[in-house]
Parts: C-alpha cells; sequence; structure tokens
C-alpha cells in the first residue's frame, strides 16, 4: 500500500482511448474494404502509403516534441486521421498526394495546435481541402469502377499509384455531384442530366467518388453500429442528415429542374462519411447536445450551400472546416443548465412558489 | 444513446460494476467479538467536537456518556461498552492523512453492562421537542456519510413546515449493502424510525426512495409500511449517484433545490435509512448511537459481508474477522469506491460515518497513465449536476480558477462520475477538490491581509491620535509655559511699576 494520498474515484470504467480509435476503426473497416474491392489494388496501395505514412509523421512529431511516441502511436489516433484522409481521396490519385495529405493532417492539423485532443479543425477535411485547392486536377479525377479481381493487375497497379495514370480519359469520369455540376454549366438541367444515374447502386457504393465514400449503405451501418457501441451520439448525424434533408427537400420541390432531390444529396458523395465520423469527431464538435444539433444543422446546412450555389461540386470539407471555426463559440454560449440555476447561472427563485 | 430526449427528472449519472452480490445475500453478523480496546473520536459528526467529561481510570457502562455536545451543531459521544477509561489522547482519524484527533480509549470488561435506559412508554406520544431532544442525546448524526447532526436537522424541519421527510435508501455507491441489509432485515424498526422522525419535524408524509437494484429490501420496507398510508416507499432507477439527496429528490418529486438554498427551503428535509433505525433505536430503546452495520468487501478480503461493530473498533480488527488477505490489499478505502476516502493504514476506528471498509485489490484500482483530454464529453453527460468538467479543468490547469468557478465549479459535488468514465483516466474531481481547497486558501490569504491591512490602519491611526495628543500637550504646555513667563514678567513689572 502506498502512501500517497489518493483522491476517489477509487474505480474507473473500462473504456480507453485506444479502445475508441479501435472501435471507429472497425465501423469504418467496411465502406474501406468496399473501397478496396470496387477500386482495385491502386485504392489499397495509396491506403498503405497514406494511413502508413500518417503514423510516421506522427511519430516524427512525437519526436521533436520530446515525447515518447509509443504510448501516443498506441492509442490508434493517427491510424484513425491516416484512414479518414485515404477514404477521401480519390481512389488512384498518386502516392505523394496520399503523402502530403497526411503530412497536411497530422502535422498542420493536428501537432501544430498541440497534439491530439487540442486541434480546431479536423485533420482529414483541413487535408482535403488544402489538397482539393492545391492540386485541383490529381483531387478530381474519379476511377471508374474496377473491381479487385477484374481492374488493373498487382503490378500494373503498381504503375498507377507510384508512376501516374497514362491515358486518364479512358478509366476516369465524373461523380454524379460533379456531372450535375458541368452539366449545369453546359444549360442542361436536371431530370435529365441524371437519367444514367441510379440510386440502388450510389447507395451500395457502385459509382465514382472517393475511395472509401462511395458506398452510403455501408458507412450507414457503421455509423449506426458506432452509436449503438456508445462511441458516439445521435445529435449531430440525425441533425446534419436531416438539415440536408430538409433544405434539399424543400428547393426540389420549389424547382425541380436545378435542385436534387434529398435521396440523391444524402447518397451522395461524402455525406454519409461526414454525418457519422467526421462531424462527430470529438475534438472539433460542441460538448453539449444542444450545442451538438446546432454544429450538425450548420454543417448540413453548408453543405447544401455549397452543393447548390458554390464552385465546387461537393461541399462537406468547406463545411466542416467552417462549422470546427465555429465550436468554441457554440460551447461558450451553449451549456447545460446546471442544477438548482436558471440558464443564466442565477439560483431558481423559489420564493414565488 | 438518445440523451436529449431522457427524462428530464434524471440527468447524468453512471452505472459502475456493482459487486453488491458478494455480501447482500447474506445477513448481518451481529456477533463480532468485543475488542479489547474501543478508541473513540470525540469529533464523529459536522460540526463542533465533544467535550470530554469522563476521566482517565474512570469506570463507564455501556452507553454512558463519554463526551458531551458543544453548541447548536454538535453530537455527543458514548462508551460502546463497559469498561475502564484507559487514556484520553490524540489518536489516528479515519482520514486520507490519519492526522490525530481527541479519542477517548476505553479498556472493555468483557460485561456489556448498560447504564439505565429511559423507554418512554408509548414512544409515539412523545411530543416533538421531546423527539428531537432525545435524537440529539443519543448523538444520532446521518449515517449516509455526512454526519450532520440529526436532531439539528429535525428541529429545522419542524420550524420550516416540511411537508415531505424524504428517506434516502439510494445506497447508489458500488460494493457497499449495508443499508440494504438493514432494510431486509430490520424493516419494521426503521418504519417505526420514519414514523418518529415524522412526529418530531411534524411532517405529513414521508417518501422512501430504493435503488431498484435492491427488490428484497424494497419489498420488506413495502410490507412493513403497508398500515401507515403517510409513508409510501418508491424505486428509483440504479444509477449512480442516486443517493446524491437532490438528484433523488427530483427524480421523486420533479422538484429542484435552489443551488443557493436547502432542502427545507421547497419544504423537504432528507434523511437516511440507516438513521432512521438509528433514530427508532434511540427512542423506542432508549439506546444511544454506538454500533453500527459495515460492509466489509473488496476483493481482498476472503469473507466479505455486513457487521455490525462498536463504534471506536479498528478497522484492522474488523478487517481481520472478515479474513483480510494483507499482501492482496492495494488500497484501503472507508466508504464507497466512488466517495470513500482510501486510508494510510488500518489501525483507525470505525466511526459513525463509516458505512463501508473495503480492502481493494491491485486489479480493482487499476490506474492506466493519463492521456490528453480528447474532449469525448462523457464527463458532460455523466455530471449530475450539468457542469463541464473538461472545461474547467482546463482552466484549472492554466491557473484560471476564477473563470472555473464561473463554469460552476462550486456546484460540483464530488460525485467522481466524470473521473469514472473518462477514457483518458484524467483525475478529474482530484482537480476541482484541489481548486476548491485553493479556493479557501485563496480567500483565507484575503482575509489575512484584510485583518493585516486593518490592524495596519489601527496602528496608524492611534500613532496619529498619540502624535496629535503630544502635539496638543506640547502646545498646552509650551502656552502654560509661555503664561506662567508672562505672568511672572508681569509680577516682575507690577513692582516696578509700583516704584516708580
Amino acid at each position: 500500500m502506498s502512501n500517497k494520498p489518493i483522491s476517489g474515484p477509487h474505480v474507473a470504467a473500462t473504456r480507453r482511448v485506444d479502445q475508441i480509435m479501435r472501435l471507429v476503426i472497425i465501423a469504418l473497416a467496411p465502406a474501406t474494404a468496399c473501397g478496396v474491392l470496387l477500386f482495385g489494388w491502386p485504392a489499397l496501395y495509396l491506403l498503405a502509403v497514406t494511413v502508413l505514412s500518417a503514423m510516421a509523421f506522427e511519430g516524427l512529431c512525437l519526436k521533436m516534441k520530446g515525447v515518447a511516441a509509443m504510448p501516443y502511436l498506441r492509442d490508434g489516433s493517427a491510424i484513425v486521421t491516416g484512414l479518414l484522409v485515404a477514404m477521401t481521396l480519390p481512389p488512384w490519385a498518386p502516392w505523394w498526394i496520399g503523402l502530403v495529405g497526411s503530412a497536411l493532417a497530422i502535422v498542420l492539423g493536428k501537432h501544430v495546435y498541440g497534439g491530439l485532443g487540442q486541434n480546431l479543425f479536423n485533420p482529414a477535411m483541413l487535408a482535403r481541402v488544402a489538397l482539393l485547392i492545391s492540386f485541383p486536377i490529381e483531387m478530381t479525377t474519379w476511377a471508374n469502377v474496377s473491381p479487385l479481381l477484374t481492374g488493373p493487375g498487382v503490378i500494373d497497379s503498381l504503375a498507377i499509384t507510384f508512376g501516374g495514370l497514362e491515358n486518364p480519359d479512358a478509366v476516369t469520369g465524373a461523380t454524379t455531384l460533379g456531372w450535375v455540376k458541368t452539366e449545369f454549366s453546359q444549360n442542361r438541367l436536371l431530370p435529365g442530366s441524371l437519367i444514367e444515374y441510379s440510386g440502388l447502386l450510389a447507395f451500395l457504393g457502385w459509382e465514382r467518388g472517393s475511395l472509401g465514400e462511395t458506398s452510403s449503405v455501408l458507412l450507414l451501418a457503421g455509423g449506426i453500429w458506432l452509436m449503438r457501441q456508445g462511441v458516439i451520439k445521435w445529435h449531430i448525424p440525425v441533425s446534419l442528415l436531416l438539415s440536408i434533408f430538409v433544405m434539399s427537400a424543400v428547393f426540389h420541390t420549389w424547382d425541380s429542374q436545378h435542385y436534387m432531390g434529398p435521396w440523391v444529396h444524402l447518397n451522395s458523395g461524402a455525406v454519409m462519411l461526414v454525418a457519422f465520423f467526421i462531424a462527430t469527431d470529438y475534438v472539433t464538435s460542441p460538448n453539449t447536445p444542444l450545442g451538438q444539433v446546432i454544429f450538425g444543422a450548420g454543417c448540413g446546412l453548408l453543405i447544401f450551400v455549397i452543393r447548390s450555389w458554390g464552385g465546387y461540386p461537393e461541399g462537406t470539407g468547406f463545411a466542416i472546416l467552417l462549422m470546427n471555426a465555429v465550436t468554441p463559440l457554440i460551447d461558450h454560449y451553449i451549456r447545460p443548465r446546471i442544477y438548482g440555476r436558471y440558464r443564466n447561472g442565477k439560483p431558481l427563485d423559489i420564493s414565488n412558489t | 444513446m438518445f440523451a436529449l430526449f431522457e427524462n428530464p427528472r434524471l440527468r447524468g449519472g453512471i452505472h459502475a460494476e456493482e459487486h453488491k452480490s458478494e455480501t447482500s445475500p447474506l445477513s448481518i453478523v451481529t456477533d463480532f467479538p468485543l475488542p479489547k480496546k474501543l478508541y473513540i473520536p470525540v469529533q464523529q459528526h459536522v460540526g463542533k467536537p465533544a467535550e470530554p467529561v469522563v476521566k482517565v481510570g474512570e469506570k463507564v457502562l455501556k452507553g454512558q456518556l463519554l463526551a458531551y455536545s458543544q453548541g447548536t451543531i454538535s453530537a455527543p459521544v458514548h462508551a460502546p461498552t463497559s469498561g475502564v477509561i484507559a487514556d484520553v489522547k490524540d489518536f489516528p482519524a479515519p482520514h486520507p492523512s490519519a492526522l490525530p484527533i481527541r479519542t477517548v480509549v476505553i479498556e472493555s470488561d468483557g460485561k456489556e453492562q448498560w447504564v439505565e435506559l429511559i423507554v418512554p412508554e408509548d414512544p409515539f406520544q412523545l411530543e416533538p421537542e421531546e423527539i428531537c431532544q432525545r435524537v440529539g442525546a443519543a448523538g444520532v448524526v446521518g449515517l449516509g456519510g455526512a454526519v450532520f447532526p440529526s436532531a439539528v436537522k429535525l428541529s429545522l424541519g419542524r420550524k420550516n413546515k416540511i411537508h415531505t421527510l424524504l428517506i434516502n435508501a439510494g445506497e447508489c455507491e458500488p460494493y457497499l449493502t449495508c443499508d440494504d441489509r438493514l432494510m431486509q432485515e430490520r424493516a419494521e424498526q426503521i418504519v417505526a424510525g420514519i414514523r418518529l422522525m415524522l412526529r418530531g419535524m411534524d411532517a405529513p408524509k414521508a417518501l422512501v426512495g430504493i435503488e431498484d437494484n435492491k427488490p428484497e429490501a424494497f419489498a420488506a420496507m413495502q410490507a412493513a409500511s403497508l398500515n401507515f398510508a403517510n409513508i409510501v416507499v418508491a424505486q428509483v432507477p440504479t444509477r449512480y449517484p442516486m443517493g446524491w439527496d437532490r438528484q433523488m429528490l427530483r427524480y421523486l418529486t420533479g422538484q429542484e433545490i435552489p443551488a443557493d438554498g436547502r432542502a427545507t427551503d421547497i419544504g423537504v428535509v432528507v434523511h437516511n435509512v440507516a438513521t432512521a433505525f438509528a433514530v427508532y433505536q434511540a427512542i423506542c430503546l432508549g439506546q444511544p448511537l454506538i454500533s453500527r452495520v459495515v460492509t466489509v468487501s473488496g476483493a481482498a478480503v476472503a469473507k466479505p459481508r455486513n457487521v455490525e461493530v462498536p463504534i471506536g473498533t479498528l478497522m484492522s480488527e474488523v478487517l481481520a474477522f472478515c479474513g483480510l488477505e494483507k499482501s492482496k490489499m492495494a488500497r484501503l478505502v472507508m466508504g464507497g469506491p466512488m466517495m470513500g476516502d482510501a486510508l494510510p493504514i488500518a489501525e483507525v476506528p470505525v466511526v459513525k460515518a463509516c458505512n463501508g471498509i473495503l480492502a481493494l485489490a491491485a486489479a480493482d484500482i487499476d490506474e492506466p497513465p493519463v492521456q490528453p483530454c480528447i474532449r469525448c464529453s462523457s464527463c458532460v453527460t455523466a455530471c449530475p449536476v450539468g457542469l463541464l468538467p473538461l472545461e474547467m479543468a482546463s482552466r484549472i490547469k492554466a491557473n484560471q480558477l476564477d473563470s472555473a468557478v464561473d463554469l460552476g465549479l462550486k456546484d460540483c459535488i464530488s460525485c467522481g462520475s466524470c473521473s469514472y468514465v473518462c477514457p483518458s483516466n484524467i483525475p478529474l474531481v482530484h482537480y476541482f477538490k484541489f481548486a476548491s481547497g485553493e479556493l479557501v486558501k485563496r480567500q483565507q490569504a484575503e482575509h489575512k491581509s484584510e485583518q493585516t491591512k486593518r490592524l495596519i490602519e489601527d496602528r496608524n491611526e492611534r500613532m496619529e491620535r498619540a502624535r496629535l495628543e503630544a502635539e496638543a500637550e506640547a502646545l498646552r504646555a509650551q502656552e502654560a509655559r509661555a503664561a506662567r513667563l508672562a505672568a511672572a514678567q508681569q509680577a516682575q513689572q507690577a513692582p516696578a511699576e509700583e516704584t516708580v
């Protein structure tokens, strides 16, 4: 027995940071696996490069900080960040996109602010947006669905990831959101431009898109599982999806030639990934249930605004970063009511009861 | 999962591993061998310490007054057995510091000879004042752990027009089952105690709240109170800290006590269920509070159980009785594992506040290293008060105590729910206790500097006054001298004039 004064509680719950990260990785696994299956070996190589370099950058930063790297590396947060960065990249993007993405996320997005728990912006989204602005060609070259077994082989794929695409036009195309945006610019309006779009295939993931973002159903399932595990709460995903749904439903009903319907919105791009895995990032989202609802609704609103009226076909990254910036403000104003007090902090008045 | 839609009467809280099944099926052991020596601290309650009235070498009987209560908020202590006063000295207290406090040491003679007990003919005909007086004289204090003198609370209740007596039988701390067993085995007596309390406070009804993990105790209490329509026994969900009186009150009545007020402000007084039993003993049997039921448990105890032990028994003896495996004990805790105190030594007496003695093994208290906060807000969800533990801790870490106070530091009840759930194992409650202590220290320093300032000002004033007085004195003396001189001159001149 030690004689050091010890404060209670003398027991603790068993869920630790590394377990939380492991659960997140498990929840992301099906969608990631689906991406690898649909886009073949190049996707797997890119995934490996991104995750491994994320861990390497994490170790490097910790070393520069002068702390033991192993305990932190073992918590799995760098793997989650690397995985999320990889999932948001075009599956056949060259290796250096993954490397630069990891560097941006881990170094600029996380350690510059002080490491785990200190960052203002979601590292993966910061990396995605920075890459999109810096390397617009690489970041919008979307490979056709070319499954692992029927697509390019192990060796050919090495050339794709590490050497670059020979003839991009033959094997790539536009995403649904990008296609619609381009068609608008050609003055071709909605029902017509979505004629080849299949809601079911998009739901399952059989369409062009980012490595881990195409399969709405697997992301949704992973997210719901994560909720049931108690890792994330419902407030952010539900308010985010609901606000996109309401906005798009209203505008689609009002003018169905210029605004896509709610199902296309919810089914496309990064919405599901963002709703369950990015917006729910503990560090960069508000602390209180009400704050989280506001945050989620704000994300959804901005995603719709950027998609509908912005210059980019997809707005999730920008929406998240903007709302991340607002998070401290939300946390400042939205606080839980303290027992025996009004929301403004004054003690309850019982003189008139 | 759906926290926004939760019962607004029940906020936060955690469900820890209960560890109650080890002791809850076993009856209370009442044949604990009488120790040779008993150590009875004169301060076992909130308020002023009692003043010893016995001398070394004096013979005392079981139940005899050892030290009388001083002032309005205090409680007397009595001899747990008959014997001789061996000493009145400073002895380590059951406190994390184990600092010595004044303690009466009795060498028992093994005869268990009672003093003459005053038993009323019909306790339920006693005047309310009489009940309060007897409860106070029996040294009854809140046995849930707060040890506030019960008589004071009863009188307070009578003066404040109480509509409900809330009997707290939550026993939400893991491991502890002493109240559970007490209700299962002595429900009739507890109900009698509750009726006496109601009479003592002139209150119309009582509400007993029992966590739903104690169905046997609930059934026993319900059966015992069947004939008394003014006693309602209710089940509350098992969720720590349900035993926080304000949480239970909000759950059962929907009422909230204002942050700057007491339960009496909304017409409620809260007493612990074990206190009700002590009141029964005090009034119906005339026996003062000289023993209590203690849960002895933890992985380092071979025979975990509830034991009725005389106040003043050394914990080491109680642990030995329950088969302590010394090598396995990694931490000794008095009370429950959530809010209990870790004790540095086991050679401290069982006091009125002691509801549990836990000998925890290393596996129970496994403490992984502290990691950075990932702002997961589990602590916000777990806080029953509605605080932001993570924000408060980060402010305290940056030494911004005022900012932590703005966030509600002073509303923290130190229940430990936040520390319990924290995935990074941050000792949040420790931060809050530290900050509260620091604030007290700061307040004291401020008070001291104010006092010093006042003294200096007084002194300056005094000096100034003295100086002015001295000056005035000098002036007067000068004037007097001048007058004398002038008079002398005049006197000199006058004869001269005469001569002219």
